[in-house]
Order: structure tokens, then sequence, then C-alpha cells
């Protein structure tokens, strides 16, 4: 997108990279490109709401037609780790805004500390699933759909539910990921030639969006299979 | 017609080439200039030459479904005790049913190339692409790198589909209902992954492509053009990018569930696993009816744009036809039901076919505009007005056939039958492509600089319309007989109103090639477009044909509506004969 810095050579000391930006030449000025930007991201966030939404209606589709399987299966997920995964991703998303506050005032080391913390984050998350979650639950052979093999299912239609399972935590999963990479990018081209300052942090502003997104879905997540029986 | 004076000499300055300047470098310089180009015209003309491309695949295959229907299937069991099988085009299968599932694929084949990679993509990826900045007086849409990637998304879908159908193809259908599509017997495995895969990329593009429009027009029009002096043609494709942005997410979620569960056999639309097909059909129109409305939008668009330009008066009820195409818009989400009509509750039926019917008030809104807008018109009859004529005839009974399906008790009789087919391709095809036909002609010059034959046009045009109506008008009479839809075979009753369908859509096709072989004859031998051969006003007017790289030599100011053809020509002069005033403050009165 239009925000992408096509010169090569690094920030000299003096002059960061936020500020030798120059917007793209069809745009009037600075702030006519971060307004469509952040419209345009706005309306790509859109998108992934309703990607999601479709998971959602067959959740509660599911929920209707067969609500003993889904007791049966939310019973064994453990809210201990749903809960601290929770935690996390709070953290990660204030982090994520003050690392935005940090580019508006132009504190470039707290905005890298900021980020540094929500990548971690990221990371925790992600490992307190696979760890915790994936892992055992799939070398015992609760896994989705025809793969399932775990000889004390609750209930006939219990692989319906690990399949919305698997399918809305992997789905969501891989966007913690996709979120995590575009962090590492903002932090990269921060250290590199100091990019995001008061004039021009629309990169760091819309990765921040994509990072909340990806926050809220986990927050609509977290009751629906953890916390109903 | 005088000679009209390119507007750049005065204020330009500097000289530079049209857009389609080859690369000094050579072929193969140009070559990779086009394909690493974030320039939305050549985008706009690459996304022109593969969607008529996919529209001659799609064509050839609808013959093909044609021919098949010449002649009924018959087993003929001789004295001797022999058996023979005739009537069946497509052989190389051991059996009759066999020779079926061939047929199956190229209807198939047809519905989802024309669906997906033809008509969606269509209006908004090619002329939308191209005229959309040029309208808004911008340099160019508002990401242009995210245009040039959303090309390349298609590409790669159009690949997998075209690679699923070498492959033997699909044979589903285009909606890819479960549980057929989701069953794991049959021999076209891997073909129906493929074909959902390649669905659920085009839907990226599509995405990607609304996205980027809906932002261009809120962020770049040019100083003086508020939202109601915007051509209507983008307030068709403003409506219609809001459609691609909230609808095809739905249905990248939908294929991506079904893709999971032909990978992982996961219950979910299979009822032999514990899941529920008519899920899967929920999901499916919820996306795919608002589609409709993306496919039908930018024709009407054009038709404005047409309608306005070529019976030289402005457009009667702007604001009207404005909010029609959002209302269209709104109303689109809220209808997916009455393709279940079958499998849905009493109440449900009722309260979907009451909200069905609200779809023909902004449409019939539309309808009456470019109505008034004719009356007492002084009207050319060239080739683009005689497409848009043929979109008004055809889209009103495409429109007006909706209903008896939107009503319970007459759907109970006509669902799934020839009367459905009518009534989709006269919406579809006599509204959305000749819309779109009728637009390439109505631009062309602009494109490519180069006028086609006007009297090739005009034959071309009336043999597509008459071919349409004898190969579709039919069917309603089919429809209502009786006759099933995607059947390869029926019964001898049938016989005279398919082969007259058949006739009828050879003729079409014919139409089409006279059309192609126009627009080819024009690039090698055209005469040079003047910059403004019918006399519009909207922006993309005032600039040479074709356009330079940049668009505009300097920024447009809007000082006129796009249809005051009173305020800004003389009274009884042509306008084509008129050249038009620069964009500039104190040329013609503000609007």
């Amino acid at each position: 997108m239009s925000t992408i810095d096509t010169s090569t050579k690094a920030g000299a000391p003096g002059e960061p990279g936020w500020k030798r930006y120059k917007f793209a030449n069809h745009f009037r000025n600075a702030e006519d490109e971060f307004d469509a930007c952040k419209l345009g991201f706005w309306l790509f966030l859109a998108t992934e709401v309703l990607l999601f939404s479709g998971l959602f209606c067959a959740y509660a589709m599911f929920r209707m037609k067969y609500p003993e399987a889904f007791a049966a299966g939310s019973h064994h997920l453990d809210v201990k780790y749903g809960g601290i995964n929770t935690l996390v991703l709070l953290l990660s998303s204030f982090t994520v805004a003050m690392s935005i506050r940090c580019a508006q005032l132009n504190n470039q080391k707290w905005l890298r500390i900021n980020l540094i913390i929500t990548i971690l984050c990221a990371f925790l998350f992600f490992f307190i699933k696979l760890a915790f979650e994936y892992i055992p639950k799939w070398s015992q052979g609760i896994r989705p759909g025809i793969l399932y093999s775990n000889p004390f299912a609750g209930h006939p239609q219990e692989p319906t539910w690990w399949s919305v399972y698997y399918g809305a935590t992997g789905i969501h999963a891989l966007h913690v990921l996709i979120g995590a990479a575009l962090l590492i990018w903002c932090l990269v081209r921060s250290f590199r030639s100091n990019q995001y300052g008061p004039t021009h942090y629309t990169m760091l502003e819309n990765a921040g969006l994509y990072w909340h997104l990806v926050d809220v879905i986990w927050i609509f997540l977290f009751p629906l299979l953890y916390l109903i029986h | 017609m005088t000679t009209i004076t390119t507007p750049d000499t005065g204020h330009g300055g500097h000289h530079e080439g049209s857009y389609l300047t080859p690369n000094k470098g050579g072929v193969f310089a140009t070559i990779i200039q086009w394909a690493t180009t974030i320039d939305h015209k050549k985008i706009g003309m690459m996304y022109l030459f593969a969607v008529l491309g996919m529209f001659m695949l799609g064509g050839v295959a609808a013959l093909m479904v044609r021919a098949e229907l010449w002649e009924p299937t018959r087993t003929i069991v001789d004295s001797a005790g022999e058996v023979a099988v005739t009537g069946q085009l497509f052989k190389g299968g051991e059996t009759a049913a066999e020779n079926y599932l061939t047929y199956n694929r190229i209807f198939t084949m047809h519905g989802a190339v024309m669906v997906f990679l033809v008509i969606v993509p269509g209006a908004p990826a090619t002329l939308g692409n191209f005229l959309l900045p040029l309208m808004l007086g911008a340099k160019d849409v508002a990401f242009p790198r995210l245009n040039l990637l959303s090309w390349y998304i298609y590409l790669l879908g159009a690949a997998f589909a075209v690679l699923a159908l070498l492959n033997t193809g699909a044979d589903t259908g285009w909606t890819f209902y479960t549980p057929y599509s989701s069953s794991h017997a049959g021999n076209t495995y891997g073909n129906i992954v493929m074909m959902t895969t390649a669905a659920f990329i085009l839907g990226f593009s599509s995405i990607l492509t609304g996205l980027n429009f809906i932002v261009t027009i809120h962020k770049l029009r040019c100083p003086g053009m508020g939202w109601f002096d915007m051509p209507l043609f983008v307030w068709a494709m403003y409506a219609t990018s809001i459609i691609q942005v909230l609808a095809t997410p739905v249905i990248g979620i939908t294929l991506l569930l079904l893709i999971f569960e032909r990978v992982f056999h996961v219950g979910i639309f299979d009822p032999a696993m514990g899941g529920d097909p008519v899920l899967f059909q929920h999901f499916f129109w919820f996306y795919s009816h608002p589609v409709v409305y993306v496919m039908i939008l930018p024709g009407m668009g054009i038709a404005t744009e047409l309608i306005a330009v070529h019976c030289r008066k402005p457009i009667f009820g702007y604001r009207a036809i404005a909010f029609a195409s959002l209302g269209i818009a709104a109303v689109s989400f809220l209808v997916w039901g009455h393709h279940m009509f079958a499998s849905m509750g009493e109440l449900a039926s009722a309260v979907f076919s009451a909200l069905t019917f609200f779809v023909a008030i902004p449409t019939a809104v539309k309808v009456f505009n470019w109505i008034a807008t004719l009356y007492k018109g002084s009207i050319a009859l060239n080739t683009p007005m005689l497409y848009a004529l043929s979109f008004l005839f055809l889209f009103s009974i495409g429109g007006l056939t909706g209903l008896p399906l939107a009503t319970l008790a007459t759907d109970l009789h006509l669902h799934d039958s020839y009367f459905v087919v009518a009534h989709f391709h006269y919406v579809m095809m006599g509204g959305t492509i000749i819309a779109f036909v009728g637009g390439v002609h109505h631009w062309w010059p602009k494109m490519t600089g180069k006028m086609y034959t006007e009297w090739v046009g005009i034959v071309g045009c009336l043999l597509v319309f008459v071919g349409f109506n004898v190969t579709f008008f039919t069917q309603f009479f089919l429809g209502i007989q009786g006759m099933p839809r995607r059947y390869a075979s029926y019964v001898d009753e049938f016989q005279l109103l398919h082969q007259i369908s058949t006739v009828g859509a050879f003729a079409l096709g014919l139409g089409f090639f006279i059309q192609l072989g126009n627009f080819i004859h024009s690039l090698i031998a055209g005469r040079k477009a003047p910059p403004n051969p019918w006399g519009g006003l909207t922006l993309e007017w005032y600039i040479e044909s074709p356009p330079t790289e940049h668009n505009f030599h300097k920024e447009p100011i809007l000082t006129h509506g796009p249809y005051d053809y009173e305020d800004v020509y003389p009274p009884h002069c042509d306008p084509a004969d008129f050249p038009l005033p620069d964009p500039k403050p104190g040329g013609a009165k503000a609007h």
C-alpha cells in the first residue's frame, strides 16, 4: 500500500524515517493518505468480522442441534488456560495502543519496548494454545471430524463440536500469527529507520487495529467455547 | 463532425505519451511494464482481456450445452434386440448415464466461469478500474498496488478454475450444493476442492477491488465534486463495492468450511456425518444473493450513463437513481431465503417472499427514471444506445418474471424449472452482459483511442438482441410446461422449443463474434478517436483518447454536474460537434 517507504537508505541521525516520509503522489496531502489508509483498513476489518461471523453462525446452529455434544465437549476445555490467554491478549492490546501513543509523542524507546511486549504476548498466547491445549488433546485422539479417535466420547456428535473448536480457534490462531508478523515488521522498520513518529505512523496504527481485532474475536470465542457448558 | 481540439494544449506545458505507448526497451520490456504496472487503466485493460477470454470459454460451454439439448436421449431397441442410444452429443462414457455426467460438467463449467470469472469481476474490475478515477478526476485509485495485487489474485483464481476444468471438471453446478459437493463418492474428489478454492481466491480479488473503490470514492474526488455531483456510474460502483466487501467474506468462510469438510470429513454440511446441508444453502445464498446485485448494479450504472449521454438530456431523478442503488444494496442482504422456499418453514418463507418484493421498488424507480430521461430526448440510435435500450427491455422482462418466482404459490410450480433459467439469464445476461458490452462500445474510443465501425456494431447488437430473445423467451414456455433445469435429456414434446432455443443461442454467439471482429478491426484499422466522440460531460471526456499516464495534466476542478447538458452546450447544438470547455472555475455554471 501507499505507506510503504520506497527509499533504500536508512534514516540518517537527526533525520528519522517518519520525517523523510513522502505521501504517494495521487493523494493531495499526507492527511488524506492517512485517512484513506485507515478507512481502507477498517473496511478490511469489517470483512474479517464477517469471515468469523460464519463460524459463529455454525457454532450457534450446531449448539442448538446438539446441545449435549457441546456440553460434553466443552467440559474437556480448561478455563485456566483460556483465562490466562485472555489476560495475555488484553495486556498486548494495551501495549500496542501504548506504542501508537508513543509514536504520536515521538518516544521511540518506549514505542519499541511496547511493541516487543506485544509480540512476546502473541507468541506466549500461541505457545499456551499449542503446548497445553492442541498437542495434549490431539495426542488423546481429540481431533476434528474423521480424525477423532478418543474412545471416551461423551456424545456421538462430539467430533462436530471439536470440528467447530479446531476450526474457530485454528483460524483465530492463524490471525494471531499474521498479527505478530505485522508487528515484527513494524518493529524492524522502527529499529532500522525510526519509521514511526508524530506525522507518520499509518502502518503502526493499522497493525495495531488488526491486533485489536484479533483480541476482540478471542473475547467472543473464550466465553462461547470455555465458559458456557 | 468538427474536430475537437485536444484540451492539453494551453495549460499542460509538457506532452506525454498515452498510457498505451509501448516501452522503448522493446516487446519484453513492454510486457514487464504491463505486468508490474500500478496504473489503473492498464490493470483495467488487462482485466478486460482476461474477462473477454473467459466470456468466450463460458460462451462455448453454453453453446455445447445447447447443442446437446438439440435432441433428447432416446434408447431404441430394434427387432434383433440390439440397444442403441441416440441423441447424445457427449460420448466417451460407457453408458448413457456417464455421458450425462459430461453434460453436468459442462453446464457447471458454463455457470462457474460466467459467474465467478466473467460477470462478478466483469464491470467493476474492467470499466470500473478504468473509469472510476477518471470520472472522479483522480490520478489513480486509492491503493494502486493493492489493485495490482487483486489482478494477480484474480489470475491465480482463474488458474485454479481452469486447472479443475481441464482435470475433467466438477459436476455440482456453480452453487456447489451439499451434500453433493461434500460427499466422498464419485470421481471429482479433487476437482471440487480445486473449484471451491478458485471461488475462494476470486472472492479475495473481489473484496480488494471493492475496498479500493470505496476508499477512492470517499477520498479522491476532485475539488468541486460533492457526493451528488458524481456520475451515476460511480454511485452504482459504490453500492456494488459495499456489497462486495460485506458479502464476500461469508462465502469465503463457507467455502473454507466446505474444503475443511472434504479434507477432514468434518460433519458441518453433510447430513451423513451429522451436518446440515441447508446451513450451506443459507451461507451460500447470504453471499450469492447480494452478489446478484454486484452483477446487476454496475450494469444499471452503465445504462444510466449511456442513456443520459446518447439522448443528450439531464438524467431524470438523479438522487432517486443514486439512492435506489443504495436501496438495492441494502435490500439485497435480506432476501437470500427465497432460494430455499422448499426447505424453510411457512412463516420464514412468507417473510422472505415479502422482503423479495421490496427489491422491485428501487429497481422500478430506476427503470421509470430511465424512461423519463428518454422522453423528449434527442436520441442517437448508435450501438451504445441500442445496447442501452436492449438492456431496458430485457432487464424489465427479467425483473418482472422475478415476481412469480418470489410468490410462494406460483414458485411451487416454477422453481427449478427452465422458467428460472430464463429469468436469471434475462437479468444476468440481458441485464449485466448487454449493458457491459454496450459500455465497452461507449468507452472503447476512450480506452483504445480508436473508433469501431458503427454499422457493424449495430448489426451485431441487433443479432444479439434477437438471438437472446429467441434463446431465452422460449425457455419461459419450456419452464411453465414443466421442463426441469439441469437435465441432459427431456421428453419428446419439448423438442421443438428446445431446438428454437438452440438456434437462438447460435445466433447470439454469432452476434458476439461480430462484435469481437469489430473490436479487433478497430484496433488494427480503426479511425482515430477524438477526445469526446459522444458529447459526454463527465470528466473522462475532457482528456485525450487514450488518456496519458497521469490522466489529467493538472488537477481538474469540477464546475458543472455530470449531466448539465443545457448549461454547457449552446441551445440547438449537437454536443458531439461542440468542443468542451476546460474544467476550471468560470468554465461553466456551477452545479
